[in-house]
């Protein structure tokens, strides 16, 4: 059966977010070749709207009104609904995103619907779609379905394998005028704390440090480790209980849940709240001096030594290979 | 001010998880209240103290979550509120919950709704928005900062690392991110008076709801573990040495770099 489905894209940074392109592509499976809609919001909407098709949207409809550049769960709820109400789609897709977390489930409830949040595969089994999501930080999965009303789903960043790139794709942009009106929270300011560039949720390598870094100073090395790599720093939650760093970068059951290719745990011990948030990783590798540290149970590859000695080894080595290639 | 707390019973973090019978199993399992509902209980507590009113902690699950709306009323909050879906509810989902919560708040005229921002054990995050849009209220979630001052509201939000200053005003919902407060732990004289405040114990018939009407709109059709990792290689060696090896392999065998 086919089915027509919208994905919501997202601006972070001027570029459009990789999750935008996974929610294309997890859209494609569950319209089962109906069509894709990719929807933009925001003045400079349009500017984007060609990658979108790149990547696999049959259709791109924005809206653009001033009152779309900064996400609120009151506007961005309005012209979705608007959007919503002119497509009729039977299946959405959103990245489980801080934006999609927070606007999926008002749009599930107006839609008397229900909502697979933070989705990391889709497959069609037996005339179903069927959804995986972790549960439990990780520790677990589940699979579930939908059996009533609209499909909708959100899918976490860095799962779902994007389709290729092709610019020879065309398709129709148009743009959608809605009423944006009464906005009930007001963003008075955003205040940038983290790096520019990579988030965590979206890092494709992570450096991580625990109780082991010691300082505040003592991260460092990770953050020059993290750069020459292109990926992000992290921090166990003994870190940040100890105030080296903000508890923005904690990962784990309380913090952030990721899936990167790579993640380098340095001087952490490995404490079960911990593995639950980044144990999916693809390939795990644990820096720690003590060898019996819970984190090599879960590692790939293990050094046991001083993180201090072995990190600034390491970033030399990797600069070494940029240099090369 | 009218405060009401959503709260919710899950597994102890040290938990380990044992499938069996295609579900987790709870045999045996120490329970808690979700972490990052003690967030929104103390943020509650702080609120009433402050400008105050009456704190009321709401949950929907069966008699076993008695013991920690307990908790949450010895840690301070007035009242306590069990929806006890046992006996009506087959299969729940986010849907479910959140439309019995509502039905219970609609005529409750709540100044101030508090949640976690997610369930350390679903983990959806939707049953607070989901309540909001129900009630047609505003909400903000994973707040780190509330300030009240009257009808005026300010809040920061986590976003993804990044802040927002967010105004709003009540009546609202907020859901609690890590780094809100530091949850306190109940006191001994908080606890003998817990025993004292009121834990009203509710059914869908008291709330003039049907089984029909909170029917769950997702249905899971299998719970599994993740595949286990095989051990993995401690490098020997010079240090130098262990960290050329670890590059070439993360190269040429892991292809992840």
């Amino acid at each position: 059966m086919s089915r027509k489905v919208i994905t919501l894209a997202e601006i972070r940074d001027g570029s459009l977010r990789n999750v935008s392109f996974e929610a294309i592509a997890a859209a494609k499976t569950i319209a089962q070749g109906g069509e894709v809609v990719a929807v933009l919001l925001g003045e400079s909407a349009q500017s984007y709207a060609n990658e979108l098709i790149y990547y696999g949207a049959d259709r791109v409809v924005t809206v653009e009104n001033e009152k779309l550049n900064h996400y609120t769960s009151d506007g961005y709820g309005q012209a979705l609904m608007a959007v919503i109400d002119s497509e009729k789609p039977e299946g959405i897709v959103f990245g489980h995103t801080a934006l999609g977390k927070d606007l999926a489930p008002k749009l599930a409830t107006k839609l008397n619907s229900g909502l697979v949040s933070d989705v990391v595969a889709v497959e069609e089994a037996g005339g179903n779609l069927v959804f995986t999501r972790p549960i439990y930080s990780g520790k677990a999965f589940e699979k579930k379905i939908v059996t009533d009303g609209v499909i909708f789903v959100t899918v976490r960043p860095n799962n779902i394998p994007v389709l290729e790139r092709d610019e020879a794709r065309s398709g129709n942009v148009t743009n959608l005028s809605a009423n944006i009106k009464d906005l009930r929270t007001i963003v008075k300011e955003v205040v940038r704390k983290t790096a520019e560039g990579v988030d965590l949720s979206e890092a494709k390598v992570i450096v991580a440090g625990g109780r082991g870094v010691k300082s505040a100073d003592g991260f460092k090395p990770l953050q020059e480790l993290a750069e020459v790599l292109g990926g992000a720093v992290g921090a166990s939650r003994g870190a940040c209980d100890a105030g080296y760093c903000d508890y923005s970068l904690q990962i784990g059951q309380t913090g952030k849940v990721v899936t990167p290719d790579l993640y380098i745990a340095c001087g952490i011990s490995g404490a079960i709240q911990h593995l639950a948030g980044m144990s999916n990783s693809k390939v795990i590798v644990a820096i720690n001096k003590d060898s019996e540290a819970n984190i090599f149970k879960v590692a790939d590859y293990g050094i046991v030594g001083d993180l201090f000695e072995v990190v600034p080894l390491l970033t030399e080595e990797f600069k070494k290979l940029k240099v090369r290639s | 001010m009218n405060i009401f707390v959503l709260m919710k019973r899950t597994f102890d973090t040290e938990e380990k998880i044992v499938i069996a019978n295609g579900k987790v199993n709870e045999d045996g399992a120490e329970f808690i209240i979700n972490p990052y509902d003690e967030y929104a209980i103390e943020e509650a507590i702080q609120v009433r103290d402050k400008h105050g009113g009456e704190i009321t902690v709401i949950t929907v699950g069966n008699e076993d979550a008695e013991k920690e709306l307990r908790t949450a009323l010895a840690m301070g909050c007035d009242k306590a509120v069990l929806i006890n879906v046992e006996d009506d509810v087959e299969e729940q989902d986010q849907y479910t919950t959140a439309k019995i919560i509502a039905e219970y708040l609609k005529d409750k005229q709540p100044d101030l709704i508090l949640a976690g921002n997610v369930a350390i054990d679903g983990g959806s995050g939707q049953v607070g928005p989901r309540v909001a849009e129900l009630l047609g209220i505003s909400y903000v979630t994973t707040i780190t900062k509330l300030d009240i001052d009257g009808g005026k509201v300010t809040i920061v939000r986590d976003v993804e690392g990044d802040e927002e200053i967010i105004e709003a005003s009540l009546p609202l919902l907020v859901t609690a991110q890590q780094g809100l407060n530091e949850p306190r732990y109940p006191s001994l004289p908080g606890i003998m008076k817990a025993k004292k405040k009121p834990l009203e114990e509710l059914e869908l018939d008291d709330l003039d709801l049907e089984e029909d009407d909170v029917e769950a709109k997702t249905k899971t059709i299998e719970v599994f573990l993740p595949p286990k990792k095989e051990a993995g290689k401690i490098l020997q060696g010079e240090l130098a040495d262990q960290v050329k090896e670890l590059v070439t392999l993360l190269r040429t065998e892991a292809k992840v770099v």
